[in-house]
């Protein structure tokens, strides 16, 4: 088994593209880990090794709520997003032609095709007269938005997953008297499972890095770590932006890390 | 998960809040609102002070005049003022509710957007110049043609920042023009000016804090506050104030129309006109504000720095860029997508 | 027989809706929508400070193609329209073009990992993705640049005695928008090749075929769906991107982006901004769709 595994799937060149990508992927980051721990006011000059950014980012209340918010928009966005790509793109895969097929294609790409600048724009005019209305200024507005402009990231990896997935299992499901509930849940949801988890977590990058659409969108006191930092570019970049992201880095692979060891048990 | 939904509903609970008493909703420009400021407000007071930050008066002008913004103050550039006011975007003040209006450095006063302060509060004000590596270049600084006739030593090494009316009107005034004129013949002086000089040019990006603390660059059209960072960072670095002209700009505080909390909003104007206070939002940003006897409240380094403390000789060549009228815009635009197409 | 079959088919075209109309509805409500008083302002007059005026005009969408020489008022090609533009374009093609090529080796390293380390890898992809696009970029800034990190070491090793000049130029802009851009394209490319069942190789190598042959005829055919979603993630967003050619091209030239955010900003030109997207927006959707169906009919025959 190994043997054919190995010899059969191995593309001469692929594993070493594939290490240089992962170290250039991290170079940088490790040079950003690196430098949050640099004594100096500035995020390019070496000045000895210290914690006092971390300290900084610490007491600064506004990079660090500006923190949460990120991420709780974020998860948000990516969970409505997944969820509402997964349900379009079963309805729009593996089926006779229909009639506004294409229809429902352009409208969920399209987000991918206009530059932000002009949803933001037109999100700033909408949305506003919404305020005004109701008066709520809550962070639904941006959760929407970054819900919205999600879904096509999540829709595609869902999609070339679904393509062409082979029907024979779930047939084979029905033929042993299992409801269509039944046959999705056991059936194509764990098959659909690796394409569900890539969108979700393009989903989830793509809104942490928004800032245009959020920097319109936002009403008082609701900046997110990119319009935080968007703020700054003409100032200067405070280090303690590089403690916060390493902070963040460090978090998420303690999450991992637990959560290997939690399913690793399971298992 | 449930400690995310329990901050989600915190987060929604607090927004909503707005508009409540006892808390004010800023909106100013990003990392130039000092935190020590507003915990003194917070303590003597009891308010608490939201800040939001922006990047450009032009996003901060279409999401106020959009509506429903939510913010009680902005802050607003000097050639923004009028635009705001016409709209009918920010308030008269009533001057008997700000006791210490009359701390107002007298010559920060009647400007010329905004004569007797009646709708605006200084906040700070500045100057763009161009930031020099002296060990590059031995050459006079004070002088646009820094940038537009680059000298040898600075070819390929100086950088410009994408900032479109700084930039077209330095280059308008350096070849003798009104700042926002509509003489083509002098719009296409400047243009011919930029377009010539741009092959010389490293880049024109923000960050010469960082790029020439660490000698990326060797030269920057750049703003005097900056400037001052990098020199404590670079000691090699002087700040040129071009005597061809310069644009000075200064950001004031002015309530909105639409505010919320105007009791709190009056409490933080007046706040913000006593020395004390105003020296440390000059402190935090390193920009000089306009209310008189702050000077001495204010950090050692800053009451001699001659990025701060314009010298004499270069005042006059400072100005205050106007509000352009929609042609001279259109002109300007011309120029600089011409330039960076 | 055909009333059931018309039965069936429509049963599938409303279950096709049904499934569709939550993801319809936030389109709608917080993104398609909106984007039609975007239309509207395309053909009103820009207003004095901000936002637009009447009357009503052709005016924004002339001005893409020609415009009015500021100096002498004669109506021109717009030449500066049409170079951000096809820059941005050839940027964008380029950078797909380089994301698939290293990240199609990347996905296929990843799914032919065994199961359960899988998840892992994938994570490890999106992991440097989880800090934001500009500290990031200024971060690769910091590896390139001439005192940078790859500099220094070369240096130091006594490879080089001069640095390499790598940042400001063509280069620099390539490794980082293939950097910014990797994830869109190896997720996708990942999802295609995970559902790939590995005994087709076997076949293809049964059948005497070489690496090459398999590669072409086996696989790149049957990973064509992660292909195209891949490359259209890349591509549309890539054409909108400024943060990464401002920081490590030095900002010289605008891209297409910058060029739109340049009318609702210090321009004062909603209507030409708005117009301008609207074109972009109608070029796309007619590449995407000429795309996706060369693609659909590829698969069909073959």
């Amino acid at each position: 088994m190994a043997e054919r595994a190995f010899s059969a799937t191995r593309l001469p060149g692929f594993a070493t593209v594939a290490i240089v990508v992962f170290l250039a992927l991290y170079a940088p980051i490790i040079t950003l880990v690196v430098f949050s721990f640099n004594d100096a006011n500035s995020v390019a000059v070496w000045g000895g090794l210290s914690w006092r950014w971390y300290q900084v980012a610490w007491e600064n209340t506004l990079v660090k709520e500006a923190a949460v918010r990120s991420l709780i928009i974020a998860t948000s966005a990516a969970l409505i997003a997944t969820t509402v790509a997964t349900m379009a793109a079963l309805g729009t895969t593996r089926r006779a032609a229909f009639r506004g097929q294409t229809a429902i294609y352009v409208i969920i790409n399209q987000p991918l095709m206009v530059p932000e600048i002009v949803t933001a724009v037109a999100l700033l005019i909408f949305f506003a007269w919404i305020k005004v209305a109701t008066g709520y200024q809550g962070l639904g507005y941006l959760i929407a938005a970054h819900s919205a402009f999600c879904i096509p990231f999540a829709y595609l990896p869902i999609r070339a997953r679904l393509e062409g997935m082979d029907l024979s299992l779930e047939t084979a499901a029905a033929d042993l008297y299992a409801t269509p509930w039944q046959a999705f849940r056991r059936v194509t949801l764990p098959l659909l499972a690796p394409g569900i988890i890539a969108g979700a977590m393009l989903a989830f990058v793509i809104s942490l890095d928004d800032v245009v659409i959020t920097e319109f969108v936002k009403s008082g006191g609701q900046d997110t770590l990119p319009t935080y930092m968007l703020g700054q570019i003409r100032r200067a970049v405070t280090p303690d932006v590089n403690a916060i992201s390493t902070a963040l880095l460090a978090l998420t692979v303690i999450l991992l890390t637990a959560f290997f060891l939690l399913t690793r048990k399971r298992d | 998960m449930k400690k995310l939904l329990s901050a989600t509903a915190l987060l929604l609970a607090s927004a909503s809040l707005a508009g409540a008493e006892g808390v004010l909703n800023l909106y100013n420009w990003g990392n130039y609102t000092s935190p020590e400021l507003l915990k003194k407000f917070e303590e003597e007071t009891g308010i608490k002070v939201t800040v939001t930050d922006y990047d450009s008066n032009d996003t901060a002008l279409a999401k106020v005049a959009a509506g429903g913004s939510g913010f009680d103050l902005v802050v607003p550039s000097a050639n923004y003022v009028p635009i705001f006011v016409e709209k009918g975007l920010i308030r008269e003040l009533d001057l008997t509710r700000l006791a210490n209006h009359g701390n107002i450095a007298p010559e920060w006063v009647d400007v010329p957007w905004d004569k007797g302060r009646k709708f605006t509060i200084p906040w700070q004000w500045g100057s763009t110049g161009i930031a020099v590596n002296t060990s590059v270049y031995k050459g006079d600084p004070n002088t646009s043609a820094v940038f537009l006739q680059v000298p040898d030593e600075l070819k390929g090494k100086i950088n410009v920042v994408p900032e479109m009316n700084d930039i077209v009107n330095l280059a308008i005034m350096f070849v003798g023009g009104e700042p926002c004129t509509e003489d083509t013949e002098v719009l296409k002086k400047a243009r011919d000016a930029l377009l010539a000089a741009k092959p010389d040019w490293l880049s024109m990006d923000y960050g010469a804090t960082e790029k020439m603390s660490n000698n990326d660059w060797a030269a920057s059209v750049n703003w005097n506050g900056s400037s001052m960072r990098i020199r404590l960072a670079n000691p090699d670095v002087v700040f040129g104030f071009p005597r061809e002209g310069y644009p000075l700009f200064m950001d004031s505080v002015a309530l909105l129309s639409d505010a919320k909390n105007v009791e709190e909003a009056y409490k933080f104007l007046d706040f913000i006109m006593i020395p004390e206070n105003a020296a440390m939002i000059s402190s935090f940003a390193r920009y000089a504000n306009g209310i008189a006897g702050s000077e001495a409240f204010m950090p050692e380094d800053m009451k001699t720095a001659p990025e701060v403390v314009v010298p004499e000789e270069f005042r006059a060549a400072g100005r205050f860029l106007p509000t352009c009228s929609p042609k001279a815009t259109e002109y300007v635009t011309a120029i600089w997508t011409e330039l960076q197409k | 027989m055909s009333a059931n079959e018309d039965r069936q088919r429509a049963a599938s075209t409303r279950t096709a809706w049904l499934l569709s109309a939550p993801a319809l509805v936030v389109l709608i409500l917080a993104a398609s929508g909106p984007l039609l008083i975007v239309l509207v302002y395309s053909f009103l007059s820009p207003g004095d400070y901000t936002g637009v005026q009447r009357p009503f005009t052709l005016e924004a969408w002339q001005s893409i193609l020609f415009t009015r020489d500021i100096f002498d008022g004669t109506l021109q090609l717009a030449d500066a329209h049409l170079s951000i533009f096809w820059r941005s374009v050839k940027l964008s093609l380029l950078t797909t073009a380089i994301t698939f090529a290293v990240g199609f080796p990347t996905a296929w390293f990843i799914a032919t990992r065994p199961a359960k380390s899988r998840a892992l890898w994938l994570f490890l992809i999106t992991i440097p993705f989880w800090t934001n696009l500009l500290i990031r970029t200024v971060a690769i800034n910091e590896v390139i640049r001439n005192e940078g990190v790859i500099n220094t070491l070369l240096i130091r090793a006594g490879l080089i005695d001069q640095p390499l000049r790598i940042i400001y130029t063509d280069t620099a802009v390539l490794i980082g928008m293939a950097y910014v851009y990797l994830p869109l394209m190896v997720l996708p490319l990942f999802a295609a090749i995970d559902r790939f069942d590995m005994k087709l190789l076997e076949a293809g190598y049964d059948l005497y075929a070489s690496r090459l042959q398999v590669l072409r005829r086996v696989i790149l055919p049957l990973v064509k769906p992660g292909i195209v979603a891949g490359s259209i993630l890349v591509f549309i967003p890539s054409l909108g991107a400024y943060v990464t050619p401002r920081v490590l091209g030095g900002g010289k030239n605008m891209m297409i982006g910058n060029f739109i955010e340049l009318q609702f900003g210090q321009g004062r030109n909603w209507p030409l901004g708005a117009a301008l997207s609207m074109t972009l927006l109608v070029i796309v959707t007619v590449a995407l769709l000429v795309y996706v169906r060369a693609a659909n009919r590829d698969r069909s025959h073959g």
